[in-house]
């Protein structure tokens, strides 16, 4: 008798990864739960956070559902690496006049990094997470590719862009052909017992307010210091900069508004703010380019550009400067990028098909201050 | 079948222990408190089950035996207990860095309360030197509590050398023997401890259910109040049939102790130096000779131990990696640790202990199995594309 091929799911002890678990169950391989230990103790079980990833709640959710479906079911320690590659990155690259992309990393690093390689040296096949995204196999360039979910609104798949071949070759997202509601009634009639359970929100380790998080994290590297203009006028006082990110306009509390952080500064610990005509900007350059659908960059082929999560994709054409980077020339002006976000590519004539992605890089002015004209 | 090799972490009950048990569930459901003949009944049975687990300790006196709830409980009332008593003398303990949790725990629920602990350090290979002990005890310490051998490694202590050591001192000495009891002779006497902690599911008895040996004369403060039960040491209705059990395993291991004793160790060390010879990159963890016979804690190199445990489980082979926390995920081992190997970073070890339904052909099962799932694991961290920065 032939073993049923083996495959680890990711479990987080909510809904998506629990009928993402049920479904290849059903389709017949030999399921193995995994859930990841990320934060240490004390941290995501206090009340406000019970509903969060990796809490010792989320493992006995992930647990009872291993249970109803009869699969093995463990809880891997990943705090130290979790810690080391995603928290402190996270707190650095603030600290540096960045907005971080904490979930792209951990994707790239964590779960389908080092979760997948312990996955395979378990003897699965895949590992399987409840992600809204789709991975597919193009029959003549042997290329994996990645598409959006089926739900418009769960579409997780700007926070997969910077999965590689090899990554995406040994995983699969059972859930990414459903609406979030279809996977609401597969739970339902699976008979799962977290069915109903709330969606989780916001980053697992940072609770409701990321600030309150870097101000607990930094201590006194987050220090108070000027708003200006772009002439250097002083226009007011800032509580850290870390606490702020390019684009924002609420809570600068500046009077003859509205104005808009434009660049921040970490050498001069200056938050520059402007009027919306001064944020905006025709292009940027990313780093760090990441391509899925293409095997090679094909410069001024229309694409659809997204520089934040929850924000429409917009046309733009994507220019190699060599090095992984690039500059991306939107059709229309927009507001300029956070550096440090994720600029995920989709294809134009094709939306659903992720391209690529890439880092936003820092403002050049900023990283590398232009002499000053004598 | 799955193969069993975690009888560290807790065994099964042997049939005879249940049966004896089992009249204190049914028809004999007295409290051993009460007066009517119902309740001598349950007492006769409970002071029947002290005597025997005295014998089984070498102890004098049958009072000597208080019966608790398992060994965290037992180990929280000799540390705390034997602390609080002697306050008025001194406030210094000390322990180990490898010792149980439920020791560590209470010291460091001491030191809270304004006692200072030392942890003595470890060897590589897990020993402790008896000199060391004698050089850190102070006018003021009181207790020094030591376990007789390692849940995690199976090294064992030279209980007898700081038994007397303590003596001289005037210092009350508690040794976990969780672990050895059953397994190594444990005599109160020849050992000279004046509190040591055995408990009931590690001998093939049931769970719920320890002992603390109190040498007649050591002051110690009750940690539960309640009524006057065990000599007013620890309150609560007695867990006769539980008792009644303990002793009925505890007759028994040390009536098949010796044989038992020869039969393991000839498995493991099979296993062993299978395991050192056939897989590459293997290290044992814990001294080779000082050990408990039936343990061999091993770290394979390049290997997470929750990869290999989880690969064992999958095909039914039980073994252990360490503690783990309230989700379940495995916690780094401060006992590792403790011996000098940086357990985040070298990857942890299994632990593999055999116990009574141990057979060759397991053993010869196990062999077989592992060197493809360790192979596996390595490769997989070969494979290039995952999990690199691009």
């Amino acid at each position: 008798m032939g073993r049923k091929p083996r495959v680890v799911v990711a479990m987080s002890g909510g809904v998506d990864s629990a009928v993402a678990a049920a479904l290849l169950q059903e389709q017949g391989y030999e399921v193995v739960g995994i859930s990841l230990k990320l934060l240490p103790k004390g941290a995501g079980d206090g009340s406000e956070r019970v509903d969060r990833c990796c809490s010792v709640k989320d493992a006995e959710d992930a647990r009872l559902v291993a249970a109803q479906l009869g699969i093995p079911y463990y809880v891997l320690n990943y705090e130290s690496q979790f810690h080391r590659e995603i928290i402190q990155e996270f707190t650095e690259a603030y600290i540096g006049g960045l907005t971080p992309n904490p979930c792209v990393r951990c994707n790239e690093l964590v779960k389908f990094g080092s979760l997948l390689r312990q996955a395979v040296g378990l003897g699965a096949e895949r590992l399987a997470t409840g992600h809204y995204a789709r991975v597919e196999r193009e029959r003549a360039s042997g290329r994996y590719l990645l598409r959006r979910g089926i739900d418009d609104e769960r579409d997780q798949s700007y926070f997969l862009y910077s999965l590689t071949q090899e990554q995406l070759a040994g995983i699969c997202f059972p859930v990414g052909h459903m609406t979030k509601d279809q996977v609401r009634e597969r739970a339902a009639a699976y008979g799962l017992r977290i069915a109903a359970k709330a969606d989780s929100q916001d980053l697992c380790f940072v609770g409701h307010d990321y600030r309150t998080f870097l101000q607990e994290q930094c201590g006194d590297r987050v220090k108070p210091g000027p708003i200006t203009d772009r002439a250097g006028r002083i226009l007011g006082q800032h509580e850290g900069l870390a606490l702020y990110t390019v684009g924002q306009r609420n809570g600068l509390g500046l009077a003859g508004g509205p104005f808009y952080v434009i660049r921040l500064n970490p050498k001069s610990n200056e938050v520059v703010v402007g009027k919306m005509d001064e944020l905006l900007r025709l292009e940027f350059v990313a780093e760090q380019l990441n391509l899925v659908a293409w095997d090679r960059l094909i410069p001024e082929r229309p694409v659809l550009v997204k520089v934040r999560s929850r924000q429409p994709a917009v046309p733009a054409t994507i220019v190699p400067l060599g090095d992984g980077r690039i500059l991306v020339r939107w059709r229309q002006v927009q507001p300029a990028p956070a550096p440090g976000q994720a600029a995920v590519f989709y294809d134009a004539s094709e939306p659903d098909l992720l391209v690529g992605g890439a880092t936003v890089a820092a403002d050049p002015e900023v990283q590398w201050p232009r002499p000053k004209k004598a | 079948m799955s193969i069993y090799l975690d009888h560290n972490a807790t065994t099964p009950m042997r049939p005879e222990a249940l049966d004896a048990m089992r009249p204190y569930f049914e028809s004999r459901f007295g409290n051993a408190s009460s007066s009517h003949s119902r309740g001598r009944e349950a007492k006769l049975a409970l002071e029947e089950a002290r005597e025997a687990i005295a014998s089984a300790l070498g102890a004098r006196e049958k009072e000597s035996v208080i019966f608790v709830s398992g060994g965290t409980e037992a180990d929280n009332l000799a540390v705390k207990g034997a602390a609080w008593a002697a306050r008025e003398r001194g406030r210094h303990i000390v322990t180990s860095a490898v010792e149980h949790r439920a020791v560590i725990s209470a010291c460091l629920a001491l030191e809270a309360e304004g006692f200072e602990v030392t942890y003595l350090p470890v060897d590589a290979e897990g020993l402790i030197d008896p000199e060391m002990v004698e050089r850190t005890v102070r006018t003021d310490t009181t207790v020094i509590s030591l376990m007789h051998a390692n849940n995690e490694t199976g090294v064992i202590f030279p209980i007898p050398k700081i038994g007397q050591l303590a003596r001289e001192h005037g210092i009350v000495f508690h040794s976990d023997a969780v672990q050895s009891f059953g397994r190594l002779p444990v005599d109160v006497e020849a050992q000279e401890v004046d509190l040591l902690t055995i408990s009931g599911h590690k001998i093939y008895g049931p769970k719920g259910i320890g002992v603390l040996y109190v040498r007649p004369g050591t002051k110690i403060v009750s940690q539960i109040h309640g009524g006057e039960q065990e000599h007013g040491i620890r309150a609560g209705t007695e867990n006769v049939a539980a008792a009644v059990g303990m002793a009925c395993a505890a007759k028994l291991a040390l009536e098949s102790r010796q044989t038992e004793a020869h039969r393991l160790r000839t498995l493991r060390d099979r296993l062993e130096a299978g395991i050192l010879c056939r897989i590459t990159g293997t290290q044992r963890n814990g001294d080779r000779d000082q050990r408990l016979f039936n343990t061999s804690n091993i770290s394979f190199q390049g290997v997470r131990a929750d990869s290999l445990l989880v690969a064992l489980d999958l095909e039914g082979v039980e073994v252990s990696a360490g503690a783990a926390c309230a989700s379940g995920a495995l916690e780094s081992s401060h006992v590792l640790r403790a011996m000098g190997r940086r357990p985040e970073i070298d990857d942890g070890g299994i632990r593999f202990s055999l116990g009574a339904g141990t057979t060759e052909a397991e053993i010869e099962r196990v062999l077989e199995l592992l060197p493809s799932l360790v192979e596996r694991v390595r490769a997989a961290k070969k494979v290039e594309g995952i999990g690199v920065r691009v």
